[in-house]
């Protein structure tokens, strides 16, 4: 399977992440050469095969429903690149 | 032990006898480290030292040692691999998204760390996000393997992710170091800088406060320079964490106790597909020794097969891009890290992301977005965790008949710096032996055992039943007592 540069900016916009157009070519180019060599997959017999989506075989354990940190917004926002008050500032996002 | 002239000199065994012995104190050892540290700059281990924080953490353990209340590693300094958060000191994973984020919490293995007594000297360099297996994705710049190829200067890689791990450690920058790995990113850089690293059974190490890069693969464990103190750390680090949902409710048991007892009797099992096309033969012969010592040490050594290996690397990077991609959605530039403003919220995420990560991170986000994105997942991702319940499968079965299995830990000696960072796939390579374990889950070891015709060190991995890190330790010890791997990096910097 080789992607074209169309395919690079699909992707690279679902994943937002801004890719020059000048950048899109070899991006092409890299990542086909990388899900070429993944190509070989296809010879593995998984028919009938359990997909595996983690290495533990534990139930997800559940805790109790309630509070148990909290009520500091100060720490909360102790890195954010933009602050009001006790709130996280970011572009508008409604016209 | 006679004290050395200088207390870097050191393992971390002998530093904990010391420090318990009052011959010196906590404020000494740690001073000489910092002072190495210093000295050793040209390496560009450390990304953070944290000088005042670790001598106000050495005196408060010469305080708890004076009142009788030292804990398991009471006074000893170490480093920190730069993807465990630590409270009030800045933590970036090695990446600029993170910029000069500080977290307001502590990851829960190096607060088990902190608890027992160790000393932190400051944050470790890695390749960005743990994507990497030269160091070079790094932000701060590429590490430099203390070691270098007899009669040369060229600077080589310590392997990667944790780089900065291991090359502080093989200098004598730090006792010990926290290291993580999703691929083989513990043992690889061990094996090429002449350091013990193990990557524990997934689960055994609490994930919390851990940057994230594949959820379902990463694992802490720890380097350091012998087999009794990687044991040493790694119980300490380990232990059941309500606050990792894949945390496994289990003790971790005294693992230095199987440091040193004898392996005789254990079936060993060499899988023959590890044996790939281009080795060095230098790699061959040093894994044929590790047969012979255990086999001299009472081991039984058998021929097994693991027919789905070379699949491994495939399934590897479907699955572990499809996790980065999920779990690096969240540096979008609004709550901390970098952000790059523009008028809409879609751009400022788009530049940001741009800005903040790397050429290899992005690489990756954008093959997992791809096998993930509607018409691709079920070829791709589905298909590639097909593929790693048979890998899986394959341990399972051998691991019936054999205790544990022998492998050479890494394809290569340490390559040049820039030698192999233009093809991605055949940096992909190095994880060739590595990557397997992590797929399954299952715990395993890196030894040093040897020196290649260049003078570079060369590790043998032992790879374990799950929760089975103990036979790991016992054989890893009668390597390392076999090997006597006494070599260390002359000093250039």
């Amino acid at each position: 399977m080789t992607i074209d540069a169309a395919t690079v900016r699909k992707v690279a916009k679902l994943a937002h992440i801004r890719e020059s157009e000048d950048r899109l070519e070899s991006l092409a180019k890299e990542l086909s050469g990388i899900l070429q060599w993944i190509e070989q997959l296809g010879e593995v017999d998984t028919d009938g095969v359990e997909p595996m989506a983690s290495a533990v075989a534990l139930a997800l354990p559940l805790r109790e429903d309630v509070v148990t940190e909290g009520g500091d917004p100060a720490v909360i926002l102790a890195n954010a690149p933009a602050v009001r008050g006790a709130f996280f500032v970011v572009p508008k996002v409604v016209e | 032990m006679s004290d050395p002239a200088d207390l870097t000199d050191l393992t971390l065994g002998e530093a904990l006898e010391g420090l318990r012995g009052r011959r010196f104190s906590s404020e000494e050892i740690t001073r000489a480290h910092l002072n190495a540290m210093a000295a050793a700059r040209p390496l560009n281990a450390f990304v953070l030292e944290t000088p005042g924080q670790a001598l106000a953490m050495a005196r408060a353990s010469d305080a708890r040692i004076a009142a009788g209340e030292a804990g398991p590693l009471e006074g000893a300094p170490i480093g920190v691999k730069d993807l465990f958060c630590t409270k009030g000191v800045r933590s970036t994973a090695g990446s600029r998204i993170l910029g000069e984020f500080v977290p307001p919490y502590e990851s829960t293995v190096t607060a088990n760390l902190w608890r027992d007594g160790a000393v932190m000297l400051g944050k470790l360099n890695m390749d960005e996000f743990a994507m990497g297996s030269s160091n070079e994705t790094s932000a701060f710049g590429p590490v430099v393997n203390p070691w270098r190829s007899q009669g040369s200067n060229r600077p080589l890689s310590p392997g990667g992710s944790s780089g900065g791990s291991a090359a502080a450690v093989a200098a004598h920058l730090a006792l010990g170091a926290t290291a993580t790995d999703t691929g083989g990113s513990i043992r690889q850089p061990a094996s090429l800088t002449g350091t013990v690293g193990v990557k524990p059974t997934y689960g055994r190490c609490s994930r919390w406060g851990v940057v994230a890069f594949a959820s379902s693969l990463d694992q802490a464990g720890p380097v350091t320079r012998t087999v009794e103190d990687a044991a040493l750390l790694l119980r300490s680090m380990s232990g059941h964490d309500p606050k990792d949902s894949t945390s496994l409710p289990v003790e971790a048991p005294d693992f230095a106790s199987f440091v040193g007892r004898s392996p005789r009797g254990l079936r060993i099992g060499v899988p023959k597909e590890y044996r790939v096309e281009g080795m060095p033969p230098e790699i061959e012969a040093l894994w044929a020794q590790g047969v012979a010592w255990l086999k001299d040490a009472g081991c039984e050594v058998v021929d097994v097969s693991l027919p789905h290996t070379r699949y491994a690397l495939p399934a590897y990077y479907i699955i572990a891009p499809a996790e980065a991609s999920s779990n690096l959605a969240r540096y979008d530039g609004m709550r901390y890290g970098l952000r790059v403003d523009a008028p809409t919220l879609n751009e400022v995420y788009e530049k940001t992301r741009a800005a903040g990560f790397g050429e290899e991170v992005k690489r990756r986000v954008l093959i997992g977005a791809y096998v993930l994105s509607a018409g691709y997942y079920d070829a791709y991702y589905l298909k590639a965790q097909k593929v790693r319940r048979r890998i899986a499968d394959d341990f399972a079965t051998v691991f019936t008949d054999v205790d544990a299995l022998l492998t050479p830990t890494a394809p290569s000696a340490a390559f040049a710096l820039g030698e192999r960072a233009a093809d991605p796939v055949a940096m992909y390579l190095n994880d060739i032996f590595t990557v397997t374990v992590n797929l399954a889950g299952l715990p395993a070891i890196s030894v040093p055992g040897g020196l290649d015709g260049q003078g570079l060190p060369l590790g043998l991995q032992l790879i374990g039943r799950a929760l089975d890190e103990a036979t790991l330790f016992t054989l890893a010890g009668a390597l390392e007592k076999a090997a006597a791997f006494r070599a260390r990096p002359e000093r250039w910097w």
